[in-house]
């Protein structure tokens, strides 16, 4: 199998912390993979009118670049990014006369009919790697560090393109649990928060995200795992507005998925990139004897 | 709110633009309001999904004109996995907002996002709301 | 002398071809570029018309071929007529280009889009690079800011030309080659390591190491100058790495 990596803008820019930590996982596992040497912005979000297939041009173009490095698998870590490009994915395999007009509109590119799957790190590890033997390979358990897990909408939703069961998902937790972390779960886990209405109606998407803060922490989480850089925005990043906004809220650190892996696995600290965190992150890690120093 | 339904305020050609951009049949839904209860926005909408849905039915166009909906809607498909009738009413709000956008008039203006803002916000931020907001 | 006559007479039987510009049919010598058969039939260029020689930018041209559903482009100066095309200039077409003070700047891409924030309007349809005369990636390069990589934006579209004919043809109203200005201006600001030879350079000039020599050549009459330049000594195109002239006097 040809495993191949799309990392998507956003991973290069201000979610390094995503990118950096899984990269090295991967490393630490023994995964092979190469990183598409050609991509563009896949659009972010899924064209989702009929007659619009001038947004699918992106997705698709990337999966043609996969295609061309001969790539049986596309391996994403923003689920935003997973959830346009396994749309896109989907439509190409299963739409013959929208995959006509859109190979005949890019004819200066092979034609490109779903051949190349689309994955997330979760499903990869779950499905392909096997969560039994990620368990095996952890050297140092998140012992003590109660989580939620955090799935926002992309992973999930629509259910063509969930990773898990769109009212239920496990993964997630099984995941978390693999990592020997303490998992809270939480009804929020699932909702949306507020996503890009931060452009233009940021009220709303403070409210969201207070909102599911205040959810995590009544029901005694230290910390959310995520994937998505927005949610991070929106969650982590906006957080310190929100905890001005709210009186009697505590902070609640959020981490990528890929950094309480990368820790779980022992890898070097400096690949964590924990400076794009909130700084009580780091303060939450040494606290549990997480971190060194 | 009373509301006039007569041959005067039912817009049938914008009632099958929607149809025709969403792909999906309004006339499915049944009122039953799971999207509205489901629904992470429904606090700041002018309207909730059920009734932007009725509006629909009725081709109700001038009435929904006005409504923040569609523009508040956040694509989570939380309505869409929940919808007893399997709609995608996602992609109604994304017809509704087509319909402005190919008249050629953003949401969001661009060169009027504050410059910190834009700084600020990471990239597929910028990307997904110039996707949703503007033409 | 017949032989001459003869060459003439040829040049003036050059085969005419028909082209169309905007619309109008010119009988043309199929040998001409497009600018010199605008020039032939009669049009005088006070507007998109620069270097002549393909590197301004000024003369975009769009054209298609009978028959044909494609846009082809070219530089008026450097793309030979063909039978039947039809064509017209874009001398100019509206782009925004933001206005900013580049001292000010930190060179970090969040001032490209803070800057140009329709950069993210790109949906990669591509029809810019398809539009570029001089085969620009332009989509790539678009790609490469949107993650915040100037060094390669910058390495991408160095051939530009501002000529403009990707925001011609832009779906998302960008103005692709002010970007990317913008990126190589930053580029070569901030992301570029300053060559050490060059500093030593300078600290030597400003030492007063060449004032002499300078003074001498500014002193000498015409005949002299002459002279010096004449009888300089070159460097021979098959000199080795080591090759070293035998006066450092203007090294």
């Amino acid at each position: 199998m040809k495993l191949c990596y799309y990392p998507g803008c956003t991973l290069k820019t201000k979610a390094r912390n995503l990118e950096d930590a899984a990269l090295a996982s991967l490393d630490a596992l023994g995964i092979e993979y190469e990183e598409l040497p050609r991509w563009n912005c896949c659009g972010a979000v899924y064209s989702l009118a009929d007659d619009d297939l001038i947004h699918l041009i992106a997705p698709v173009r990337d999966l043609v670049r996969a295609k061309e490095q001969g790539a049986d698998t596309l391996l994403t870590l923003c689920s935003m990014c997973y959830n346009t490009l396994a749309r896109a994915n989907d439509l190409m395999r299963e739409d013959e006369e929208k995959r006509k007009t859109i190979n005949d509109f890019m004819d200066e590119e092979i034609d490109y009919g779903g051949e190349v799957k689309v994955v997330h790190l979760l499903d990869f590890l779950r499905d392909d790697y096997g969560l039994d033997k990620l368990a095996e390979k952890i050297t140092r358990p998140l012992k003590g560090l109660k989580v939620s897990p955090y799935y926002g909408c992309t992973l999930t939703r629509p259910r063509e393109v969930a990773l898990d069961r769109p009212d239920k998902p496990t993964v997630l937790q099984d995941f978390l649990k693999a990592l020997g972390a303490e998992v809270v779960e939480f009804p929020s886990s699932i909702e949306c928060c507020g996503t890009y209405q931060v452009l233009g109606n940021q009220e709303s998407a403070l409210r969201r995200s207070q909102a599911i803060i205040s959810d995590a922490t009544k029901h005694g989480a230290d910390a959310l795992a995520l994937t998505c850089p927005l949610c991070d925005y929106n969650l982590g990043h906006k957080q310190k507005v929100i905890l001005e906004q709210n009186d009697g809220m505590s902070e609640l650190p959020v981490y990528y998925i890929s950094q309480l892996l990368a820790v779980a696995l022992g890898v070097s600290a400096d690949v964590l990139r924990l400076d794009l965190n909130q700084e009580r992150a780091t303060e939450l890690l040494k606290e549990k004897q997480l971190l060194a120093g | 709110m009373a509301r006039e339904i007569s041959k005067k305020t039912i817009k049938d050609q914008w009632r099958r633009k929607i149809m025709e951009i969403s792909g999906e049949n309004v006339y499915k839904c049944m009122q039953c309001g799971t999207c509205t209860a489901s629904c992470p926005m429904n606090c700041d909408v002018d309207a909730p999904p059920r009734a932007v849905m009725a509006l629909i039915q009725f081709g109700q166009a001038e009435a929904l004109d006005h409504l923040n909906t569609p523009w508040v809607c956040a694509s989570c498909h939380m309505c869409d996995v929940r919808c007893t009738r399997g709609i995608d009413i996602p992609r109604v709000m994304e017809a509704l907002r087509q319909i402005k956008l190919r008249e050629n008039v953003d949401h969001v203006e661009p060169s009027n996002l504050q410059p910190e803002e834009v700084v600020d916000l990471p990239t597929i931020a910028m990307v997904a709301g110039m996707r949703k907001f503007t033409s | 002398m017949s032989s001459q006559v003869d060459q003439i007479k040829e040049e003036v039987e050059a085969k005419l071809i028909p082209i169309y510009v905007m619309g109008k049919q010119y009988m043309v010598p199929e040998s001409l570029t497009i600018m010199k058969a605008i020039e032939y039939a009669g049009y005088k260029y006070i507007r998109g018309c620069g270097c002549r020689g393909g590197v301004c930018g000024a003369c975009a041209t769009v054209y298609r071929k009978p028959g044909e559903y494609k846009i082809r482009t070219g530089l008026a100066c450097q793309t030979v007529v063909e039978s039947e095309m039809y064509l017209t200039q874009l001398p100019f077409y509206p782009a925004n280009r933001a206005t900013y003070e580049f001292d000010n700047l930190e060179g970090v891409p969040e001032e490209i889009f803070q800057l140009y924030p329709e950069l993210f309007r790109c949906v990669a349809c591509n029809a810019c690079s398809k539009v570029c005369p001089m085969d620009v990636e332009v989509m790539d390069y678009i790609a490469a800011l949107k993650r915040g990589d100037i060094a390669e934006a910058s390495r991408i579209s160095f051939d530009c030309i501002q000529c403009g004919l990707c925001a011609s043809r832009c779906m998302g109203e960008l103005p692709q080659y002010h970007i990317a200005q913008l990126a190589r201006r930053i580029t070569g600001a901030y992301l570029t390591p300053s060559a050490e030879h060059l500093k030593t350079m300078v600290a030597n000039i400003e030492a007063g190491r060449y004032t002499k020599g300078l003074d001498e050549l500014k002193a000498a009459d015409t005949e002299n100058l002459r002279n010096l330049y004449t009888e300089r000594e070159m460097e021979p195109a098959t000199a080795g790495e080591d090759w070293s002239p035998q006066s450092d006097a203007y090294l």
